[in-house]
């Protein structure tokens, strides 16, 4: 089997984890411990920042104009909306700068 | 008591308006699942196995970039790890369910599904297999759908770079995080996120910027803790 259908597969494996453990482990707790729960929450928006901050710190200056574009369309526009003006905004900031 | 059968058609129609503005979510990853190297076959059977929009995304975007196939695994991994709390709190929901019911019902917790079922249940309706069948198999039949779509467009597009489809994962990237920004703890997580992960990307390098900032943001969290009444939001 290739690497790539491994990884595939073992990431859904990973993933189904995720979904049955809370319901396997946490449900012996009576309730959740307050840290516990407050770093399990802070866990998609912490990974996700660390994905997007590489291109905002040390992109092109088009790349970074168009974030920080996206960024402020996000505050008023559901995510598709931000989505499209974030789009637009690096077609059009690369066409300009280079 | 409603009939299963008005109750599977009632999940299918919770799905809703999520599901038609996550569609070209999916096709956006099929499209750049193939310009990241990925048969289009390979795309599909990703969104019907791992069936988690963010974490197929950041294991594409890590898939372009090389990386060793465990810390691809572990990133997806550490993306889903959220659902531990939506099972913990569904499955205390779901006491009509038979236990091989349950089984099949997590793999469908998906995070539209899981606000949907808390809706529900705020409203006073138990939960029933039918209706969590109903709406997690229109999510999986539709995402698994556009995917492929997405994967057969992405396949015959020459130059990626040319349209700034390298940066729609960044973009799609801040917007998850920026629609988490209700969340308790938010603005010092993502700060202390961001900084370690800036540092770590200098001095320490790829990939590991990922799991060095993702600590720092999960820690700052925990030693906040929560506020009292504290609600979860998804």
């Amino acid at each position: 089997m290739s690497t790539t259908m491994l990884v595939i597969l073992a990431a859904a494996v990973a993933t189904y984890f995720t979904r049955v453990a809370g319901h396997i482990v946490l449900s012996r707790f009576e309730a959740i411990p307050p840290r516990l729960e407050a770093a399990l929450n802070a866990v998609p928006a912490a990974v996700l920042t660390t994905i997007v901050v590489p291109s905002l710190a040390f992109g092109s200056l088009a790349d970074q104009a168009a974030l920080v574009v996206a960024g402020v369309a996000a505050l008023y526009l559901p995510p598709l909306g931000m989505f499209a003006v974030g789009w637009l905004a690096v077609v059009t900031f690369r066409a300009i700068l280079g | 008591m409603p009939t299963d059968r008005a109750e599977f058609f009632q999940g299918v129609k919770s799905a809703g308006a999520p599901l038609l503005a996550a569609m070209p979510f999916g096709a956006l990853f099929g499209a750049l699942a193939v310009e990241n190297g990925m048969s289009v076959f390979e795309a599909t059977l990703m969104s019907a196995t791992v069936f988690a929009g963010a974490s197929q995304m950041v294991g594409i975007d890590l898939f372009g970039a090389q990386i060793a196939p465990w810390l691809i695994v572990f990133s997806i991994f550490a993306v889903n790890f959220r659902h531990v709390l939506y099972s913990a709190v569904t499955g205390q929901r779901m006491a009509q369910f038979k236990p091989w019911q349950r089984y099949v019902s997590f793999f469908f917790l998906v995070d539209p599904h899981f606000a949907e079922s808390e809706h529900r249940a705020e409203r006073g309706v138990p939960l029933t297999f039918a209706w969590f069948i109903g709406g997690g198999l229109t999510w999986w039949v539709v995402w698994v759908f556009v995917s492929y779509l997405g994967a057969l467009f992405g396949s015959l597009i020459e130059e990626p770079e040319n349209y700034g489809f390298d940066l729609l994962l960044p973009i799609y990237f801040l917007s998850l995080v920026l629609a988490f920004r209700k969340r308790a703890n938010w603005l010092p997580v993502v700060a202390a996120s961001g900084i370690v992960a800036v540092l770590a990307f200098h001095f320490v390098g790829s990939p590991w910027h990922v799991s060095l900032g993702g600590l720092a943001g999960v820690a700052v969290a925990a030693i906040i803790g929560l506020p009292k009444n504290h609600r979860m939001v998804v």
